[in-house]
Parts: C-alpha cells; structure tokens; sequence
C-alpha cells in the first residue's frame, strides 16, 4: 500500500479532472467521425448518463478503500464527484436538446408524468448542491459537520440514478442491475459499525509466540 | 505510390457481375449439386416486384439504417446485437408449420407459401414502441393471400405467429433474455387487411437476417414489436392470443399496440418520434395516429375504445 501511496503522489487533483474528460472528448471524436452507429443521439445519451454512474461509483468507493483496504484517495474525490455531476447535467442537456428537441410541453409532462424521468431529475438536483459547495470556502462557511450531512445526499442521488436506469430498460437487462448491486455494496459498507474495529487496529494485542 | 500499384488492369478487364455470378453458380453446382443453383442465382439478381399504391411516397431509409439498427432481442438487446450475431441463424432449409383452423394444416417451405402470389414492394412506415420510427421498401405478399392459400375455417377469429427460438444459433435465446419463442398475434381481420404484409425481402434483396430472415410478419400501423421476425409457426384459433411482451408486462402491453399518440406507453410519451437516419439530429416528428394508416385501418377498431384495448 505503501507503495502505491508513493506512486499516487506525483498525481494532481487537476488531472482527475484530465482523465475524466477522456470519455467526452472520445464521444466527440466518434460523433465527428460518424462511428456512433445508426442513432448517434441515444448512443451519447446513454453514454453520457452511464459515465455519470460509473463516477458516482467511483466516489462511493473513496470511503471503503481507505477503510478497509487502507488506499487514500481522499485528495481525488471532490474532482470525482464534479466529473459525475457534469456527465449527469450533459446528459440531461443532450435529452433536451439533441433527444426532445426543445418540445417543452412535452419535457413537462414527462417531469411529472414518467417515473424514471423524475427519479433521474430528482438525482440530478440532488447532485447540484454538491457540486456547487464542492469547494474550501463552503467547508470553511457551513462548517465540517453541516457539509457532511449536506454530501451524504449523495447515497440516495446514487440509488436513484440507478433505479432510473433500470426503470428506462423495456426488459430486465444485467447491467443497470450490477449497478444498483454496487451502490448498494457500496452503501451497506457504511453501516459497517465502525469502533471496535478500529480500536483493534489501533491498539494492537500481545504479539503470539 | 499509385504507379507502384499499377497492374496494367482497365476497367474493361473487370468481370462482370452477372458473368462472375454466372462462374460462382458454375462451380457451386458442379461441385455441391443442383440444389445450390438457384440460391447462387437469386443472391445476384434483384427480386422483381410490383411498386404498390399502398406505399408511402417517403424516402425510406438506408440499407445500412435498416439492417444495423433492429430490436431482435433473440440474438440480444442492444439494436447491433442483430447486425453482428445474425449471420449465423439457419435460413435454408426453413419450414413454416401451419396449423389450426384451417383447411390445409402442414409443415411449408417460404417458396411453396407464397408460390404464385405475385411479391410487391411496399414502403412502409414503421413505429417502434420505443418512440423512434424508420421508412423501409419491404417485398413481400399480403399475408391475406397466404391464408386464403392455407384455407381459413369459419371459426378462426385470430391468428397467433411464432419466431424461431433457436439456442446454439441465437445468443439471446441462449441467454433468456425474454421468454421465448417470441410470441405476436392478430385478430383475423386484422390479419385479411389488405396493409397486412408476410415480407420475405427489402431494398429488393432477399430479407437480411437480422431484419427477420426469410420470411416475416409487417403490420405497419402497430408498434415495431408486433411485426414478429423469422416465423416458424402460423396458427388460426378461436382464443386471443397472448403475446411475449404481454406476459413480460401486462400492464405495459396490450394485444392490439396500435400506433397511437393519445395513448402513452406507461413509462414513456409515444406523443412524437426522432426519425432515424438524420445523425445528430435525426428530426422529432408528430406521431400520426394509426402511424398515418389511420384511413385504411381505423374502421377497423369502430366503437372500440383505444385508450382500454391498447
């Protein structure tokens, strides 16, 4: 572990945020060179909103890791947890514009008429305080407590993300369902009780002769 | 670098097709029987069939939007599942098993079926539930002509269509993705509309595999999924029908799926449809009721209400 903290040092935040922009500037190379197959729209679409629940996942995962695994990579989540948000708002955007084409009545209605919409949307408002105290000044303002509360919505936002994508399938498909399995996991993890495990840690017993 | 390749060749050098066709037919018979001949000869050629009034004066969709982008879900979900698994599901020999009320029951090939019906092409619109639509230039026969051809007997009020369900060739059926084989219906005057069409082929070629290969059902002011693909079983009854996505989702799926935009799906709007072929930005357009076959078919559906036998 310890050497992968050495090897993690040289990493910046900023390149998270490098690497996270890969699958975009990929979806935009193969749309510019017509290789999204037939209905390019869906494709970015579905794309767009898949890399916002992988970053979700990605975020979840920070906390256990360093938990159970000993790996910190606490110094990359709030650029994880950005990148989920953009991907989310440009997968939205992309249903505005590319997918509904500006036909607002109809948006309206599927607001409060489709399930899956409306658990997606609510996702995404959740994700937008997030986003926007994602910064020090906001910790420093609400104080460490208050902030911390206010990021736990993302545990629902991610269950909710899920659900709205295996609502969206016609037939019961496997992928939305591992999803929903992991942020489960992911989750449940957290209800580990977690004092006396790390009192042991902490204070180790008679060594065994 | 173009000189390094040049071989000397003209373009007058080049076989010609139907010469070169005429060699692969050669060589396939001499070496494979005079079985094969008639596959080798209908591969090259154009299927002849008559232009139809019942098209729609739309410019139908490339040959590569109709044959990469299809919800047939036997060889898998995603729509180019098809596309990439088709290629290896038996067409030749095929047999259709025709059973039922009526007057000749039996196992048929596709060519006795349609034998002597003249094959038209017809350019249809076509829905799919899932709020895209496509035009395309199918060849086939009105399926009425086949059941004529079968004999109907007086107390067959639906006919019930059943898809191949073939595991070693069809990873999707592998896979149990639905509860297969895939089941359709149609209530018989549904099946006698003159609109209602067997397709054996489209863009004048024989019927792409994954587009439902070789012979299939196309019921154009329906929803995409009830147009069932590469049928092996045509059944005349006196009982409904129960379709796949019917047992799937009873809520979600009715017998009739007429395309209708005053009734929505449960989960999504059918209000309007991106017309597929337009890129990043395939146009939205109204959805017309009866998928614009309104005039032809809503006579049938009198005093019915759309809104409960959806």
């Amino acid at each position: 572990m310890e050497a992968l903290h050495r090897a993690l040092r040289p990493v910046r935040p900023w390149m998270v945020y490098a690497l996270g922009s890969l699958p975009l500037l990929m979806l935009i190379w193969q749309t510019v060179n017509g290789a999204l197959g037939v209905d390019p729209v869906k494709t970015i679409e579905h794309r767009l909103g898949e890399v916002a629940l992988q970053l979700i996942v990605a975020g979840l995962c920070v906390t256990p890791l360093r938990r159970f695994v000993g790996l910190n990579l606490m110094r990359f989540r709030r650029q994880i947890g950005v990148l989920a948000f953009v991907y989310a708002g440009l997968h939205l955007f992309v249903w505005v514009t590319l997918d509904l084409q500006f036909r607002w009545s109809e948006i309206g209605n599927d607001l409060v008429k489709r399930p899956y919409i409306i658990l997606g949307m609510a996702a995404f408002l959740m994700l937008l305080p997030l986003a926007l105290t994602s910064n020090n000044l906001s910790i420093r303002r609400m104080g460490a407590a208050a902030w911390q509360r206010l990021h736990r919505l993302v545990y629902p936002a991610a269950l909710l993300a899920a659900a709205h994508f295996i609502w969206v399938m016609k037939a019961w498909a496997a992928e939305p369902m591992i999803y929903l399995a992991l942020i489960t996991g992911l989750l449940g993890l957290r209800l580990v009780p977690r004092s006396r495990p790390a009192q042991r840690a902490r204070v180790p017993g008679p060594e065994p002769r | 670098m173009a000189e390094r390749w040049n071989t000397g060749l003209r373009w007058s050098d080049v076989t010609p097709r139907a010469a070169f066709l005429d060699r692969r037919r050669f060589l396939a018979t001499a070496g494979l029987g005079i079985g094969t001949l008639a596959f080798a000869g209908i591969a090259g050629a154009k299927i002849a069939a008559t232009p139809s009034p019942y098209s729609t004066d739309e410019a139908p969709n490339s040959l590569e939007d109709i044959t990469g982008y299809n919800n047939f879900y036997e060889f898998g979900f995603d729509k180019s599942d098809p596309a990439r698994h088709a290629g290896a599901m038996t067409t030749a020999p095929w047999s259709v098993r025709v059973e039922g009320l009526v007057d000749r029951p039996g196992d048929y090939a596709p060519d006795d079926l349609l034998k002597g019906i003249a094959l038209e092409e017809r350019i249809y619109r076509f829905r799919c539930v899932e709020a895209w639509s496509m035009v395309i230039p199918w060849i086939g026969v009105p399926l009425a002509s086949v059941l004529a051809r079968v004999g109907v007997q007086p107390g067959a009020r639906y006919v019930r269509f059943e898809s191949l369900a073939r595991a070693d060739e069809m990873p999707g059926v592998a896979a149990g993705l639905l509860d297969f084989p895939y089941r359709e219906g149609l209530r018989i005057d549904e099946a006698m509309h003159p609109l209602t069409l067997l397709a054996t082929g489209l863009y004048g070629e024989a019927m792409p595999k994954q587009n439902g290969a070789p012979i299939r059902l196309v019921v154009p002011w329906k929803y995409g999924f009830k147009s069932a693909k590469s049928l092996v079983k045509i059944s005349l009854t006196n009982e409904q029908p129960v379709s796949t996505w019917q047992m799937l989702q009873p809520k979600e799926y009715g017998f009739y799926a007429n395309v209708n935009p005053e009734v929505d799906h449960p989960r999504w709007s059918q209000a309007s449809e991106r017309r597929i072929g337009g890129g990043l930005f395939a146009k939205r357009v109204d959805t017309l009721k009866f998928n614009g076959y309104g005039d032809l078919v809503a006579g049938l559906y009198a005093g019915q209400d759309l809104a409960v036998d959806y």
